[in-house]
């Protein structure tokens, strides 16, 4: 559906007036955010006027939530975990995706399925019995807890990316490295790795923002204030009761959503070819 | 090398997966010793109305949602196929939803949807259509309306992404050659844009539907399952009964009966994204 040589009208129609529809619907939610996280409580809870303007920004929501709430170490915590949990999935990822790449073994066809497998088994199926086992190993309430689980959920992700990515580098370089002599495990550090960065740092983006976006898991093992994420922190701190710190709440969603964002932006590329690469056979 | 990743694996998929069919056969308050009792939560489950309503909310999530994503993320990947400036700054912008951790968007949308302070609302009471405005989470229909537009807002830019990414894959040359034997606009997406991207089309709903169908934050987050048991799907309501009301072996059996519908699909989908030799 290529734009034929038309008019500015043609142009407007098929393209500008559809795509600023969805632009609207997607940016407006954070264009809310931002907004209320700036209102004093005297316009947030005014119902009278226009709500989607501040007459009087104010930074006491932000204030408010870094010295009277734990965000800061809600912030940390999900940092710290996301960078572990993808570390961990990124090195248990290559030692799967490498031998089913590259080697020929029995029991292959049957990994590879398994993993596909355990990429598609969503987690409901699993918090209530991760929940006793948690328990039972005395890790509720630390970070080890979701540290340990949320590979599971990233593992068969980054396999199947890398798995992908390795068999699309030709063989070549490493023969020649072999016939010079490598090991095995040289030419793969020294030779076939360094060759498959974009690969890791696609899987290792978007492994990084799933576990930001973590969720079910955290809820349910980490109950402690000083161990929780930030989307645990902001239900559970921020909503006492029927009692709702919006501004807060807001200031919150915000802070928590940039840093995501901006690591994000550095590297749209390699997301999307993350994001891409499962469905999209190259 | 390949055996420390799949023990890891099989210790934290495998077996609580396991663990989970055991817990669901037996009556296993939490931290007590459980007792085995054999189908005895699934027949409970059976006779239980609420179970069933879940189902329904389920699916009627699932598919709506589903629906609405194909539909819109498709022509948002068409709109997206053409050429114009700063199109990867809008295709970056596009996916914020997809990136954003979910819960922390939603937070907005609950404000959004205030009954007391929502914006449409404001809006509504403004221009005289309604007054005070409709209670967009209290009400039944319209609470699982909201929960399906938040679910197609968070997912359409995958949908869109991902099909724009299938899109270019197809070769100019099908669309000229259509062109020249006097295809129009329309026929071009007939017969050869929707065949060629069949596949992808196929696999991103797949992986919709088990996402969608399993979903929890949206729902925990938005309505908790309320007003009225409306709006629980399968997960939220297992985690009502095993965290909640501290019975994990009704919470297990619950879960567990996403897997007949979710297997099927899940099952087709392995064997069709089976790696091919490139």
């Amino acid at each position: 559906m290529m734009v034929e040589r038309g008019g500015f009208r043609i142009k407007l129609l098929r393209l500008w007036l559809p795509l600023g529809a969805f632009m609207i619907f997607t940016l407006f939610p954070f264009y809310w955010m931002a907004v209320t996280s700036l209102k004093p409580n005297s316009e947030l809870y005014n119902r009278k006027i226009m709500p989607l303007i501040v007459y009087h920004p104010t930074m006491k929501h932000y204030v408010d939530l870094l010295t009277e709430t734990n965000f800061l170490v809600w912030t940390w915590n999900t940092f710290l975990v996301a960078v572990v949990s993808t570390v961990i999935s990124l090195v248990f990822g290559t030692m799967l995706a490498y031998p089913l790449a590259r080697m020929k073994f029995s029991g292959s066809a049957l990994i590879s399925f398994g993993v596909a497998a355990t990429y598609l088994v969503p987690q409901p199926l699993l918090f209530i019995p991760l929940a006793d086992i948690i328990t039972s190993l005395g890790l509720g309430d630390t970070l080890t807890a979701v540290m340990l689980t949320y590979p599971t959920l990233l593992i068969p992700f980054c396999a199947w990316l890398l798995m992908g990515y390795f068999r699309s580098v030709p063989s070549e370089l490493e023969d020649a490295a072999r016939i010079d002599g490598a090991t095995r495990l040289q030419t793969m550090f020294k030779v076939f790795l360094p060759l498959c960065t974009p690969g890791f740092i696609s899987a290792g983006i978007f492994a990084f923002t799933l576990a930001q976006n973590e969720f079910l898991y955290a809820l349910i093992f980490l109950t402690q204030t000083d161990v929780r994420t930030v989307p645990v922190g902001a239900i559970a701190e921020l909503v006492k009761g029927d009692v709702f710190y919006w501004g807060q709440l807001m200031a919150a969603a915000l802070l928590g959503s940039v840093p995501v964002a901006i690591i994000y932006s550095f590297f749209v590329e390699h997301y999307v070819a993350g994001l891409t690469a499962g469905a999209v056979k190259q | 090398m390949i055996i420390p990743p799949v023990a890891f694996l099989l210790a934290l998929v495998g077996y609580p997966f396991i663990y989970g069919i055991w817990l669901s056969l037996e009556n296993r308050p939490v931290a007590r010793p459980g007792t085995f009792v054999g189908l005895a939560n699934f027949v409970a489950d059976f006779h239980d109305p609420v179970f069933w309503q879940v189902a329904q909310n389920t699916f009627v999530y699932t598919f709506f949602a589903t629906v609405l994503k194909m539909v819109g993320g498709l022509g948002l990947a068409l709109v997206m196929n053409q050429d114009f400036k700063y199109k990867n700054s809008v295709r970056a912008l596009v996916l914020l939803p997809f990136i954003v951790p979910t819960v922390l968007s939603t937070i907005a949308w609950m404000w959004l949807l205030d009954p007391a302070f929502s914006p449409i609302n404001w809006f509504l009471r403004n221009f005289n259509i309604a007054n005070p405005g409709p209670s967009w989470l209290g009400n039944s229909y319209l609470a699982m309306l909201s929960l399906i537009i938040v679910n197609v807002w968070r997912g359409l830019p995958f949908y869109g992404i991902t099909l724009l990414a299938g899109l270019q894959t197809i070769s100019p040359e099908l669309y000229e050659a259509a062109t020249i034997d006097g295809a129009s606009t329309w026929d071009r997406f007939i017969y050869v844009t929707l065949p060629l991207l069949k596949p992808v089309i196929f696999i991103v709903t797949m992986f919709s539907i088990i996402f969608t169908f399993a979903d929890f934050q949206l729902v925990y987050v938005l309505t908790r399952g309320g007003p009225a048991n409306a709006t629980h799907l399968f997960a939220t309501y297992a985690f009502d009964v095993a965290m909640g009301g501290g019975q994990l072996g009704m919470g297990a059996s619950i879960a567990l009966a996403m897997l007949p519908p979710l297997a099927l699909i899940i099952i087709a989908m392995s064997l069709y994204m089976k790696p091919t030799k490139s």
